[in-house]
């Protein structure tokens, strides 16, 4: 399929520690069209963020990607070399990280960090990616770009820097923006902006994003798609009003019910007992089978595998064995 | 007895963020401060939740250091149970400490790494001296882990063999192991996953009941606050912009930085209705604006607001400082 821009097939990446190889991400598959924001969701530690990494190739070492293919554009890239995937990092698959602060480099201006971004992936004169920097900056509301651009970093507030490193995640016009818990180190107010300025940008340039985060809220927002990890597993994947209004999964359901939300009536939370398992003893069969309340015989022995139901994909037997019914 | 148990009267606090004296005198500057709580005044009722809300640099986690005694006020009263606090007077604050706790955020910080969790659940009753003899603390730690859902084969365990949620459970173990009647929580669940933050928030409630506890509940999470609190305080630059009942301040909030506030939540029930774009930032709080903090980001501003500074105006359940709300144009 032609409007397919990103594709993630058996997407494994490996630990090798003293105690064993750990397998942080087992399997994931999805895709990512044209133009679609893809949100990804899960709990600390189940592979959200490793995804990511694994896409723009920037698993650090020892960590490893242990099999599956990731295509871009049609084109494999998760076994270039370095010097070829740096040419498609920043200029075709650029990142948003969590914390704007870190990601900017305090000792150089704005300026110059986004005219050396441009200047690395354009063919343009200092003078023409000084002027399209300030462009930048002005599409991302920063208000008197032309004078702040000379600014440094600590001059800004977080949610100026964030805008600004949106601006440097757009400098090349990427495919594909990957968006790392984009607005979790802001406040509520701020990240209403930073949301907004993203997927309007996006959708202006036709660009692809991953958006990473733990926030549903975020996601429901924002995304048009979304897939829900654990433990290191694509537990379900689909449009974000199917899974949000009536997730499929058990662990999707919990979640869903876990979020207090404002315009909830009852007082109780429901609560998924117990806690994702360490990726050092992941159960046997389903990973969420211990914590699972519809757990039956199955889901302890045989691993499921992300199964279609819908406009969904799935991994859960419940749905298998409806297919079984409904096939009788 | 009276129905109050905490009252807050004119809490200010201000911080001294000059510069040191030789770069003053050289770069010709004066002193700086910074009002990080603005006459702050609200009372908390026996068997309540008070939560403050806010976004960071509002000034909710030094009212809660205030309210504990780990900071003194600059200005204003604190009293606890019709008895003022006074940090410099230690007999008299050790006989209050023993009444209140603290929960804080992390509780990867709020644990001693190097104690075993029974000496650190343990150790606000040695400190208080509520439970004498060995046998009589084990058992009561035994009890209190039971009571937070642990187990007492994990007294003698190391904080770092535990997860985040359990850590929590913890730390809330050891908050209770004084018979305290009020916990000051800072923000318990941040640092949390969502549905180990469902599952601590449910706790805490569960306990409320069961020992009658009352809490001053501190977060910047508007749903996380709507499901835990009776009363609401909305915290802007320092000062106390709106107080309510927790399902009125939903329905229907008065001052405009609470309705700005709700608005930004993101919106999980997918009505798709458009969201009225937020404007502007927290301004620099050494400088605030002059008249209403809040007037350079306020949809309903007149020249009343630039100059002059609102005093709380009642509103069905509480107040609101807003000259707006004062003058029924909201």
């Amino acid at each position: 399929m032609d409007d397919v821009l990103l594709s993630v097939r058996d997407l494994v990446v490996q630990f090798p520690t003293r105690g064993g190889i750990l397998t942080a991400l087992d399997g994931i598959s999805f895709d990512i069209k044209r133009g679609e924001v893809l949100g990804v969701v899960g709990e600390s530690g189940a592979g959200k963020s490793m995804t990511g990494a694994a896409i723009i190739g920037l698993i650090e070492p020892p960590g490893r990607i242990g099999g599956g293919q990731i295509h871009l554009g049609g084109e494999r890239i998760d076994n270039l070399s370095m010097d070829d995937m740096r040419a498609i990092r920043g200029k075709r698959i650029a990142m948003v990280f969590q914390d704007p602060l870190t990601s900017l480099n305090p000792l150089f201006t704005i300026a110059e960090q986004l005219v050396e971004t441009i200047q690395t992936h354009l063919n343009v004169s200092a003078r023409e990616a000084r002027d399209r920097a300030i462009a930048l900056l002005d599409d991302v509301g920063i208000p008197a770009a032309s004078r702040r651009i000379d600014d440094y970093p600590h001059q800004f507030s977080g949610g100026m820097r964030q805008r600004v490193v949106i601006a440097l995640a757009l400098a090349a016009e990427p495919d594909l923006v990957i968006a790392d818990e984009p607005t979790t180190a802001l406040d509520v107010s701020v990240q209403a902006q930073i949301i907004d300025v993203l997927k309007r940008l996006c959708s202006e340039r036709g660009a692809s994003v991953m958006l990473i985060t733990h926030d549903m809220g975020v996601i429901a927002e924002t995304a048009d798609r979304v897939a829900v990890l654990y433990a290191g597993r694509l537990a379900e994947i689909g449009p974000v009003r199917d899974v949000i209004k009536d997730a499929l999964h058990p662990y999707t359901h919990g979640l869903m019910g876990s979020i207090p939300t404002l315009a909830q009536e009852d007082d109780r939370l429901v609560q998924i007992p117990g806690a994702m398992p360490r990726l050092t003893d992941i159960p046997d069969g389903c990973a969420f089978n211990p914590r699972c309340d519809r757990v039956f015989d199955r889901c302890r022995v045989e691993r499921p595998d992300p199964m279609p139901h819908g406009t969904r994909q799935v991994a859960c037997w419940l749905y298998d064995e409806q297919q079984i019914k409904a096939a009788e | 007895m009276s129905d109050v148990l905490l009252e807050v009267k004119n809490l200010t606090r201000t911080f001294d963020v000059s510069l040191p004296w030789l770069n003053r005198v050289i770069e010709r500057q004066d002193r700086q401060f910074l009002r990080a709580v603005d006459n702050v005044s609200f009372q908390i009722r026996r068997g309540e939740t008070f939560a403050l809300v806010g976004e960071s640099g509002s000034g909710k986690s030094t009212i809660a250091k205030m309210v504990v005694g780990l900071l003194p006020a600059s200005d204003g009263q604190i009293l606890f149970d019709g008895q003022a606090m006074d940090v410099n007077s230690s007999a008299a604050m050790t006989q209050l400490r023993s009444r209140f706790q603290m929960i804080f955020q992390s509780p990867f910080a709020s644990l001693n790494p190097r104690w075993r969790v029974r000496d650190v659940i343990a150790e606000p009753m040695k400190a208080f001296g509520t439970v004498d003899g060995k046998a009589a603390i084990d058992s009561r730690v035994d009890e209190l882990l039971d009571l937070v859902g642990l187990g007492a084969s994990d007294a003698g365990k190391f904080p770092h063999e535990f997860s985040g949620g359990q850590r929590q459970r913890i730390a809330i173990a050891r908050a209770l192991s004084s018979n305290p009647e009020f916990i000051v929580c800072d923000e318990p669940t941040s640092a949390l996953d969502v549905s180990v933050q469902a599952q601590i928030l449910n706790l805490m409630r569960d306990l409320q009941d069961e020992l009658g506890l009352t809490y001053l509940f501190i977060s910047h999470d508007l749903s996380v606050v709507r499901h835990m609190a009776n009363r609401i305080g909305v915290l802007y630059l320092g000062a106390l912009v709106e107080t309510a009942d927790g399902k009125e301040l939903f329905k229907a909030p008065r001052h405009p930085y609470t309705r700005m506030l709700l608005e930004a939540v993101p919106d999980l029930e997918m009505t798709g209705k458009e969201h009225s774009v937020v404007k502007g930032e927290i301004p620099n709080p050494i400088d605030p604006p002059p008249g209403c903090t809040f007037h350079p980001r306020c949809e309903f501003v007149a020249e009343r607001c630039r100059n002059d500074i609102p005093v709380p105006v009642p509103t069905p359940t509480g107040e609101a400082k807003c000259f707006a709300v004062e003058e029924g144009r909201i």
